[in-house]
């Protein structure tokens, strides 16, 4: 009944508890549609069949023997998670050679708490080594294909969470979110990605890449979706110090697709020369679209724009290198057989991590040694303070600021691969985001002549993930990009 | 500004990483052209610019000081390369009184 994975999950959930579906019918139904694309698509690094179907029979339980209506509000989900995310007694790689045995003895607070509401879990999807890329062609296990065209990427470094919901693997996933990595991924496959506001959501469990950085996020196909996971996820958590106290409202969506009364700031810096030119104008139509929808469109400016990618890549590498130097040999994961202690960590180190991860360590660790840290760590720190100074200033003037989410539409597997500099300017519109810690929604607006999707961003200010859920919703109500869907069988 | 090979085998040896010569020579070339892509950050004027200590209002939250559930020393030490008597094993750190 390959018809189950067409469902939206409001509609699942809603046959789920009238019980016209069983969770194991529906979770068998993805993973028979995983068992026929997954060959092409390789969007999982590990999946979990009996898992899920244990979880699905202890739903489908839960649901017949009911009398009440106090179950948990998302029992008999199906989901897949992002390999960065730590589940109890499965493998976690982090897209890692170093990590390839590592099984975590806990679990991530956010896929804690899906679990407690029910969910199914199908598996972990693929990702660059330790989320450090934009293609998951940095991932050691495998690159995953963009579902609608096998030769290009996915985008990264969630690119198997974005596959996998695009190819109706799972309804949802879960990504993370460092310097782009759901927005852009989204965006390069069609679907609606959230990067949070930092400290919106717990990172306790997220494999630690630039803490100050980090988020985790959502995929899903549309706004509304995104709302239903994202309520269940967000909110302080004890176990990560940096989530906030600050209470989680209930989202209201409206159903008539208005946008009177919201004010859209559109960014110079973020239309620029270089940008493809139906990127440019599918997200001004987009745009215009909203416009018409009763929204007020200002030009605003955030003039620090530029300074984005330096600033990006000295902090998150130097916190890269702090962070990994937790893979040492000794406690988990790969351990050289070298004889003496400087030796193995040495050993261990060179040959567990793959090279872009090497070179990240190599930037971060320049950038924090004796004699450079004032004029690169030190002076990104204080240009990170003007751009999110500009983010402050211009949100005193709109609700949301709207831009592309990349330059392009997805590049061709290989394209970048020799040449990181031209990768990281892939991210030159997402990166800012995380910088100043403000929450984005990515959704699709149109296709190029290659069939690729374009997607755009809505930016907000911070803890107002609600404001750009309900107008991405809004947009949906009267746009059908986010209901395209990829033939995976013309692509073979 | 182009690093010399000694300087990245000065970072590589600060960041415990075993490179081979082909890897040095690919870092030096790749490193040298970010940090001059990232030299553009010293035009910036940030004379009373504070650096970014968190993006986020202070919080400081504080709970009681009661004993919760914790890992226990088996799950602890279930992924451990080497372990003997529930502990980490490693190499001698130092040996003839060094």
């Amino acid at each position: 009944m390959s018809q189950l994975t067409e469902l939206t999950i409001t509609q699942a959930l809603a046959l789920l508890q009238s019980r016209e579906i069983s969770s194991i019918e529906l979770t068998q139904a993805y993973l028979d549609r995983i068992q026929e694309f997954e060959p092409q698509i390789k969007a999982f690094i590990t999946l979990t069949p009996e898992l899920a179907l244990q979880q699905a029979k202890a739903a489908d339980l839960r649901l017949k023997n009911n009398t009440g209506d106090n179950l948990p509000a998302l029992l008999g989900l199906p989901i897949a998670i992002k390999d960065v995310l730590a589940i109890k007694d499965i493998r976690c790689t982090c897209g890692s050679r170093i990590l390839e045995n590592f099984v975590p003895p806990f679990t991530a607070t956010t896929v804690q708490r899906l679990l407690d509401a029910g969910v199914v879990v199908l598996g972990k999807t693929n990702t660059d080594e330790f989320a450090m890329g934009s293609s998951t062609e940095n991932s050691a296990y495998q690159t995953t294909r963009n579902p609608w065209n096998f030769e290009h990427v996915p985008g990264g470094s969630s690119g198997g969470s974005a596959a996998a919901v695009t190819s109706q693997f799972a309804p949802v996933a879960l990504g993370s979110d460092t310097g782009g990595s759901v927005r852009q991924p989204a965006s390069f496959c069609g679907i609606s990605g959230l990067k949070p506001t930092y400290g919106r959501v717990s990172r306790y469990g997220l494999i630690a890449y630039g803490s100050s950085l980090d988020s985790v996020g959502i995929f899903a196909h549309n706004a509304e979706e995104i709302a239903i996971i994202f309520q269940h996820i967000a909110g302080r958590d004890p176990k990560d110090a940096t989530s906030m106290e600050i209470p989680v409202p209930s989202i209201s969506l409206s159903e008539n697709g208005s946008l009177q009364g919201v004010r859209i700031g559109v960014p110079k810096e973020y239309f620029i020369a270089g940008i493809q030119a139906e990127v440019d104008s599918a997200v001004r139509s987009a745009i215009a679209q909203m416009e018409a929808l009763g929204a007020e469109i200002v030009e605003v400016s955030l003039p620090h724009t530029e300074y984005a990618l330096p600033v990006y890549y000295l902090i998150a590498t130097a916190e890269a290198s702090a962070n990994l130097a937790r893979y040492d040999g000794m406690r988990y994961g790969y351990s050289a057989e070298s004889a003496t202690l400087w030796q193995r960590f040495k050993d261990t180190r060179g040959s567990g991590f793959g090279s872009e991860v090497k070179r990240r360590i190599m930037l971060g660790t320049y950038a924090l040694s004796a004699g450079y840290y004032d004029a690169y760590y030190g002076q990104a720190q204080k240009v990170r303070t003007l751009i999110k100074r500009d983010f402050e200033q211009v949100f005193e003037q709109v609700d949301a600021i709207a831009t592309p989410v990349a330059p392009t539409t997805a590049f061709k597997i290989g394209d970048h691969t020799n040449d990181p500099l031209a990768m990281y300017l892939e991210d030159i519109f997402t990166l800012p985001t995380n910088l100043a810690g403000v929450p984005g929604l990515a959704f699709p607006v149109g296709f190029d002549h290659q069939g690729l999707p374009i997607g755009m961003q809505l930016l907000g200010p911070h803890f107002k993930e609600e404001t750009l859920i309900q107008m991405v919703h809004a947009y949906q109500k009267n746009t059908n990009w986010h209901l395209h869907k990829p033939n995976l069988e013309s692509c073979r | 500004m182009q690093l010399t090979i000694q300087e990245v085998e000065h970072i590589a040896e600060l960041a415990k990483l075993e490179l081979s010569d082909a890897e040095k020579e690919q870092y030096r070339e790749q490193l040298s052209s970010i940090l001059e892509y990232a030299a553009n950050l010293q035009n910036v004027d940030t004379g009373d610019i504070p650096p970014t200590a968190s993006v986020l209002p202070e919080q400081t939250l504080l709970r009681e000081d009661v004993v919760l559930e914790a890992l226990s020393p088996d799950s602890v030490l279930q992924n451990a390369p080497q372990k003997k008597d529930q502990q980490f094993k490693v190499p001698i750190v130092m040996e003839n009184g060094q």
